[in-house]
Order: C-alpha cells, then structure tokens, then sequence
C-alpha cells in the first residue's frame, strides 16, 4: 500500500530525533509490525532504503518484529490468535470479538551513535 | 540494498559496523559508542494526534462524521448525491470528498446546494487527518449537523487512517463480488456499517445476497448491514434513519 509514505514518516521521525538528541549516524532501527497493519514488510524495507540514501540513517539495518493477530472474544472472555484472517472464537464458534493486536506500526528503538 | 529486485538485502556499508567489518585501519573496539534508544512511537502518531483534534472539534460542535470507503466505482458518490438532495432540505450537510485528480465529485455534489471541499491527493491512496483538518477551514461549519467524508476509491490504505471520524462505512456493490469481505479484511473488520449498493441489477449479476451477507458478517461482525440502490432509491431511508440516530446522538453529546 502506502509503505513509501510510511517510510518516509519513519526517516522524518529519525531526522527530528537527531536534532533534538543531537546524533549523527543511525546504524540500527527496529520496528514492530502488525499483521493486520496492511504494511508489507519487503515494500516497506525498500522503500526506506531508497530514502534513507544519503542521510544519517543510510545502511541502517532496519529489524522488523512481527505481530500477531490477537482477538478477545466478548462472549466467552477467550483470547486467541487469530488465523487466515477469521475473527470466529474458537471456543464458543462467536464471532463477536475485539482486535487486542496486529495493527502495530511502531517505532521500537534505534541504535545510533 | 540490492539494486535490481529491492530486496532488503544490504551490502557491506563503507563504515562497516556490520559483521563484515573489514579494511579498517582503526585500532579501536568495533562496538563504539553504539546506543541504543528506545520510542515505542507509533509511524501514525502525528495522524492520529490530528485525528483526535479533528473528533473534538466534531465533538464540539455537535457533528456527526462519516467516513465512507469503497473500491473505486462502488457508487460513494451516487450514493451522497442521493443522500444530500433526500435529507438536504431537513438537515444540515456538508461533503468532505478526496480523489486523486479532478474535482468532479464535488462538482457532482455542489449541484444539489450541498457545501463540498475536493481534495486532490495527487498520488495519495487515502485521506489522512491532516487533510481533513485543512478541508474544514473552507467549510461554514456552524449548525452542520453531519459530515460525509467521501474517502479515496481503495479497500487497503484508507484502514489505516483515522480520520476523527464517528463512523466508518465501508460500501461495497453487487458487481464486485460476494468474496470482497474476505478479499479485504482489514477494512471491513473496522466498518461500523456495511451499505451493499445496486441492489437494484443484483439479479442480473448473479449476486449471490446470501453468501455475501455472510460474509460481511464473518468480517465485520460489528457492523449494521443495508442493502440499497441510490439509482433507484430503494432501502435508503433505512440509511437516513441511520444517520439520523446517529445526529440526534452526536447533537445531544454537544448540548
């Protein structure tokens, strides 16, 4: 989808930080991604490495932890992962049930000096 | 990077901080003044900051915004243009519409005297909170009592935005298809209603109502689902009595 948009929040993220805590190179980024986040993984490394040429964060190894799709269902109280994209509860067969995580697109850490 | 497919694969960087760290003149450590900090920020931080700012704006003012979403061709438009000249008269509107190029949905809509804002997005698939926070400034926003959002034609990026928005809507028509929950799942899943639309040509397509109901049930377990044909008209004063409740609810919040 819009991963170079992302992408680009991500470095304008990393830019600012720099100022505010004065480093000069980042060599590591790590992110945590939602499977339900829509980003794919691949486009969005590409497309950070693409703009990240020619900045402080140039070469960085950008580490990505992935999410699970995790449900809470609001008639029986289970939680469980959610697979193939069926929101159903496993245990009552309801499908009554809230998303708890997998929409995750954050910015963990970065190793930087 | 790899130049050719773009892959993630990296090269050896020329400060070598890697494990191929080789042709180093230096005599010092390799793990130097390495730091770790950590954000825990989410990369939409900034839009949904805006989104908020947007929902206590709506807040404030007693308005109830809607978002709707839908592949490109759904009917979002034929469906407001319908909508505006039905409730228009007795209520106040107004039309927030993105698109990637053209003014012609707002044009479409400023025929039946309702206030529209265009946003061209130029090659943005969605509509963000920043967008429609400046779309409100050109808006006379005092006594408005609902505000369509008309997002960009797309059942993948919009999910992610939030936009301030009440509700979101996510449409779908008879021609694309009884499977289109399932195709997009991160969409529907967050759909407070789902409006099936061309109910009228359901039968000359071959729209199999039962199986794609299911569907929208299995995917958006949350939502309120309407069948309706804004050529024809049928089942959408089940939408206005829709809207209206919601209104009244929002209207009441702000008193």
């Amino acid at each position: 989808m819009h991963e170079f948009g992302l992408a680009q929040n991500l470095l304008n993220t990393i830019l600012e930080q720099s100022q505010e805590r004065g480093f000069s190179r980042v060599h590591g980024i790590t992110m945590r991604i939602g499977k339900m986040s829509g980003v794919v993984e691949d486009a969005f490394s590409f497309a950070f490495e693409s703009l990240a040429e020619g900045t402080l964060a140039e070469g960085a190894k950008l580490s990505i932890e992935d999410v699970p799709i995790r449900c809470y269902c609001t008639d029986c109280g289970t939680e469980f992962e959610c697979a193939e994209w069926s929101y159903r509860c496993p245990t009552c067969n309801g499908i009554s049930t809230e998303l708890r995580s997998g929409q995750e697109m954050d910015l963990v850490s970065m190793e930087i000096s | 990077m790899c130049g050719y497919c773009g892959c993630s694969q990296t090269e050896p960087t020329a400060h070598g901080h890697g494990h191929h760290d080789h042709e180093h003149g230096h005599d010092h450590d390799h793990g130097h003044e390495h730091e770790t900090i950590r954000f825990e920020q989410s990369l939409l931080a900034k839009n949904d900051k805006l989104a908020e700012r947007n929902r206590g704006f709506f807040l404030g003012r007693g308005i109830a915004a809607v978002n709707i979403v839908s592949s490109p061709g759904s009917g979002k438009t034929a469906l407001l243009e319908r909508t505006v000249s039905d409730i228009g008269g007795d209520t106040r509107v107004a039309v927030i519409v993105g698109d990637l190029a053209t003014d012609n949905d707002a044009a479409r809509l400023k025929k039946h005297g309702t206030p529209a804002v265009q946003i061209t997005t130029g090659t943005v698939c969605h509509l963000d909170a920043h967008m429609v926070l400046h779309a409100l400034e050109q808006l006379d926003t005092h006594g408005l009592q609902i505000l369509f959002i008309e997002n960009v034609g797309n059942l993948v990026c919009p999910s992610s935005f939030d936009l301030g928005e009440d509700r979101r809507v996510v449409m779908m028509s008879v021609t694309e298809g009884e499977d289109k929950p399932l195709k997009y799942p991160t969409m529907f899943h967050g759909a407070d209603l789902v409006i099936v639309n061309k109910s009228d040509i359901a039968e000359a397509v071959e729209f199999h109502r039962d199986t794609a109901l299911a569907n929208i049930r299995e995917m958006a377990p949350r939502a309120d689902i309407l069948e309706v044909s804004a050529k024809t008209g049928a089942g959408m004063d089940a939408w206005y009595a829709w809207l209206k409740k919601l209104s009244e609810t929002k209207s009441a919040a702000a008193r």
